[in-house]
């Protein structure tokens, strides 16, 4: 139970940023698994070089923006005219590129980040005893994905992305630079994802082909919750989460059967995912 | 292997069995030539078995566009179930036990390509992913005791055949090509005849737009499905091959890592293309050999590897093989050019009548053909169509007008089965059509020539006209795989008489994207027309043409009347008034009145709410 709010929190935040560069940019970002992994890495090597477990978050966080930023303005911003199909062939060449640097530069072999002194041991939730790092992942993704909502709904750059999502031309039109809403959407969904990396680098080890895994479960999630729907990211990223945790519990090799036979019944049920919205279709 | 492939692309449709006999040349002459190139046999053996695999990718991504990445999963079936039958002793002809791994990858092709193809674009892909992911967690724990889990099937026997008491067993190396070859050749073959069939000319018209493919009375669904099974099959074959290829079947076949190296040699090598992924898996495996071992890179032949990748869907967006084409054809018009000035001739003898739709029963003239009752249309708050009866007889000329807003191409949209009324019902030929397909309805004999131009950009005019005059003849779904599109009774015919009737002859191996704009109206029309409706409604169809084309499409218009009921909005009231018998008005989403074309002009209500006294 709580090992699947752990990692639904982590799936949601994931999947958010996946979600809101789809339902922004029209792109289905497939190197957004990459980002999660350069997530971790980045932070890994803040952490190596300032042994600050809060520095390392930033520090991977704050790259992965850049990264973002520069693939947009580099790369992706050629293919807003091409067909969806161009988008991830370039994405996951993309994807590739930067699994092969990091296992260039890092090797194969994996790497861990030592958990926070304050995370490290275990707190007893009076029923168990449960890794209080585990703990403290749940409430920094929550904190996360809070901020990103306040950003999300409260601000005018949210405002614009929301717009955006229902009807791009029309934001064009009204005068504003949607290249530069686009830019930052694509480094923000970025950041999203390398964020969860670092968080989750002291849980899980980091190898260079940890991003395609989670990249695949990101897409359950996302169909589940609805694409290009924030709020279905989240419900979405929470019943993967507990799917997963749940069925791993009565035998781990059917976790990923389940995770898929329940997006085959969503998608059979709700073809738009349980929180889609019809406007990009 | 590659220079074979260039020309065999660029060969034209004339000299069809040069493809054919050049890819039989290639194979035979590999071996012999290949080793001086530094390729090892068991690598030019994994080529083929790539290239095999990526025949049937090519069919679904190249032809009809669909980008799946989600093949490994057939792959894996087709390579597991093979290799399971040969080691378990329960099938002892290599053959057959790669036929049934076939048979095996096609029922679950058809099974995942019901789930997945109800959803298009980026959500297919993704679902395909994530199918093909379950599938390797399948084969990996709940499986494991018939595919042997991490460790995969070994001891997988190569081939024997025994003819009339004359063994021959294939062995490893240039002995296991031979095997791969021909079965590679026979691949390319079935491959060709299918994408030069009736249903290889609609898979590229739903890469184009499936929406007028569906229109034009095709169902597109089965035929996606029919896409998707065959990449199935043939990514059975080649996960059975593997697996006699090496001895051995092992489980990466099932990884994301397989679905994705077969999308980027495709991709490399070139869609649409047939050889592309062949091509592609040369490129692939010659720079893992090379970069690895000569250049000494290590591990780092990947990268490189991707980043050429990004840069070729950067730049070369067709491959390869394709940018090879490009360039013959670049070379080959440039002499051809000066020679082909398109310039529209002119017509001596107006083209004869085209016979209207043999599958309704005729319809008596003055009979109604059309009857709507009460169709509403509903968007949220906004009434787009309210309470419209209207009725058209068999024969009759019918125009429409009304002001923009006044809910005219919404009313067409019900009336071809493309949106649904709010409540009304809506019979054509005595058939209640209410809630029907697009499809369903143009089968029956009535369809709509759009208001924006919906053609099949990358084809040429008689393609577009090709795929259209399939619906009529061939209803809405047929499986021909192999047949000669030529060898349907009556389909080149109707081609060139709307050739014809639209004027288009001269330019009929044009692709449409070349095409002038009133050209492309022409077509629009031609694209209806072939048909063979009994009732063509047309949206506009003098929409944005210059006076003389205008007078050239009223004159079209009344030579195609002859045997069909037609339905025209159009703005420009002089030709509407001189063409139609009787016109509607519509304003506001309702019928404001009804007559023929003097009483409307003299009917104040009209000029009041519309003509604004404009018309003298």
């Amino acid at each position: 139970m709580f090992n699947g709010l752990v990692l639904g929190a982590l799936l949601a935040l994931i999947s958010s940023g996946l979600t809101i560069i789809y339902g922004t940019l029209g792109v289905l970002n497939l190197a957004h698994g990459a980002m999660f992994m350069v997530g971790g890495y980045a932070g890994f090597l803040t952490y190596q070089a300032t042994g600050s477990f809060v520095l390392a978050v930033a520090g991977g966080a704050l790259f992965v923006l850049v990264l973002g930023i520069v693939i947009e303005r580099v790369i992706i911003r050629h293919f807003y005219s091409r067909p969806s199909e161009d988008q991830l062939l370039v994405t996951f060449g993309l994807s590739m590129v930067f699994v092969e640097v990091i296992r260039l530069i890092f090797s194969s072999l994996t790497r861990s980040v030592p958990p926070p002194s304050w995370g490290v041991g275990v707190t007893s939730l009076g029923f168990m005893l449960y890794p209080t790092y585990r703990l403290i992942v749940v409430g920094i993704v929550a904190v996360a994905l809070l901020i990103l909502y306040l950003v999300l709904y409260r601000t005018k750059l949210g405002m614009i992305v929301r717009a955006g999502i229902e009807d791009s031309v029309m934001v064009d039109s009204l005068g504003i630079d949607v290249y530069k809403v686009f830019m930052v959407v694509f480094g923000i969904g970025a950041m999203a994802a390398g964020f969860a990396g670092i968080v989750n680098a002291p849980v899980v080890s980091l190898t260079p082909d940890m991003g395609d895994a989670i990249l695949v479960e990101t897409f359950v999630v996302v169909v589940i919750g609805g694409v290009g729907s924030f709020p279905g990211a989240i419900l979405g990223g929470l019943i993967s989460g507990q799917i997963l945790s749940l069925t791993s519990m009565v035998n781990p090799g059917y976790s990923y059967v389940m995770l898929f036979a329940v997006m085959t019944l969503v998608l059979m049920l709700r073809p738009r995912g349980l929180l889609g919205s019809r406007s990009r279709d | 292997m590659t220079a074979v492939a260039e020309q065999k692309v660029g060969g034209r449709r004339r000299r069809v069995p040069l493809t054919e006999a050049l890819t039989a040349l290639g194979l035979i002459v590999a071996p012999f030539v290949l080793p001086y190139l530094g390729f090892a046999p068991n690598t030019v053996n994994q080529i083929l078995v790539w290239g095999l695999f990526g025949i049937g990718f090519d069919i679904l991504f190249g032809y009809t566009g669909l980008l799946s990445f989600g093949q490994s999963a057939f792959y894996g079936v087709g390579g597991f179930v093979a290799a399971y039958l040969l080691t378990k002793n329960l099938i002892h002809s290599v053959p057959l036990a790669l036929l049934l791994g076939t048979a095996a990858a096609i029922v679950v092709g058809a099974l995942v390509g019901v789930i997945a193809l109800r959803r298009t674009g980026i959500y297919f892909a993704m679902i395909t992913v994530a199918i093909a992911e379950m599938f390797f967690f399948l084969e990996n724990s709940p499986l494991s005791a018939w595919t042997g889990g991490e460790n995969g099937i070994p001891g997988v026997p190569t081939p024997k055949f025994e003819i009339g008491g004359w063994s021959l067993s294939v062995g490893t190396g240039w002995s296991m090509y031979w095997f791969l070859a021909a079965i590679y050749f026979i691949g390319i073959v079935l491959a060709l005849r299918i994408v030069r069939s009736p249903v290889g000319a609609i898979f590229t018209a739903i890469r184009d737009n499936p929406g007028r493919v569906a229109a034009l009375g095709h169902s597109v669904g089965l035929y996606k499905l029919a896409s998707f099974v065959i990449a199935a099959a043939y990514a059975g074959l080649a996960g059975g091959l593997l697996g006699v290829l090496q001895g051995f079947m092992p489980p990466d076949a099932f990884t994301f890592d397989t679905s994705g190296q077969l999308v980027m040699q495709t991709a490399i090598g070139g869609t649409g293309t047939l050889f592309g992924p062949l091509v592609g898996a040369v490129v692939w495996l010659f720079l893992n050999d090379f970069l690895q071992s000569v250049l000494g890179l290590g591990g780092a032949w990947k990268l490189v590897l991707g980043v050429v990748f990004v840069l070729l869907v950067c730049f070369l967006r067709r491959g390869l093989v394709g940018g090879m084409v490009d360039l013959y054809h670049l070379w080959f018009r440039r002499h051809d050019a000066e020679a082909e000035a398109p310039e529209e001739p002119e017509r001596a003898v107006p083209a004869a009548p085209m016979p209207a739709h043999h599958r309704v029963a005729e319809a008596q003239a003055g009979r109604p053909i059309l009857k709507a009752t009460g169709i509403t249309k509903r968007y949220g708050g906004l009434l787009a169509n309210s309470d419209i009866d209207f009725t058209v007889k068999s024969g009759e000329l019918r125009g429409i007008i009304g002001p923009n807003g006044a809910g005219k191409t919404t009313f067409f949209k019900m009336l071809t089965c493309e949106v649904h009324p709010t409540s009304g019902k809506i019979e054509f030929a005595g058939r209640d059509i209410t809630g029907m397909s697009v499809t369903d309805v143009c089968q029956l004999g009535l369809t709509k020539s759009y208001q924006v131009n919906q053609l099949f950009s990358r084809l040429t005019v008689r393609k577009n006209l090709q795929i259209a005059a399939l619906a009529d003849l061939r209803g809405k779904f047929r499986l021909d795989l192999f047949r000669n599109p030529r060898r349907i009774a009556g389909l080149t015919d109707q081609i060139e008489h709307t050739l014809e009737l639209v004027n288009l002859v001269h330019r009929a191996d044009t692709p449409v994207s070349q095409l002038a704009y009133g050209e492309k109206r022409r077509l629009e029309i031609g694209l209806a027309l072939a048909t063979s409706p009994s009732l063509l409604l047309l949206d506009e169809p003098l929409a944005g043409m210059s006076p003389q084309e205008r007078v050239e499409t009223v004159k079209l218009l009344k030579s195609i009347r002859q045997g069909r009921t037609m339905i025209v909005i159009d703005h420009d009231m002089d030709a509407l008034f001189e063409l139609a018998e009787r016109v509607t008005v519509l304003q506001e989403g309702r019928v404001l009145t009804e007559g023929t074309p003097d009483e409307i002009k003299a009917d104040p209500a009209v000029r009041e709410a519309y003509l604004g006294g404009v018309l003298e």
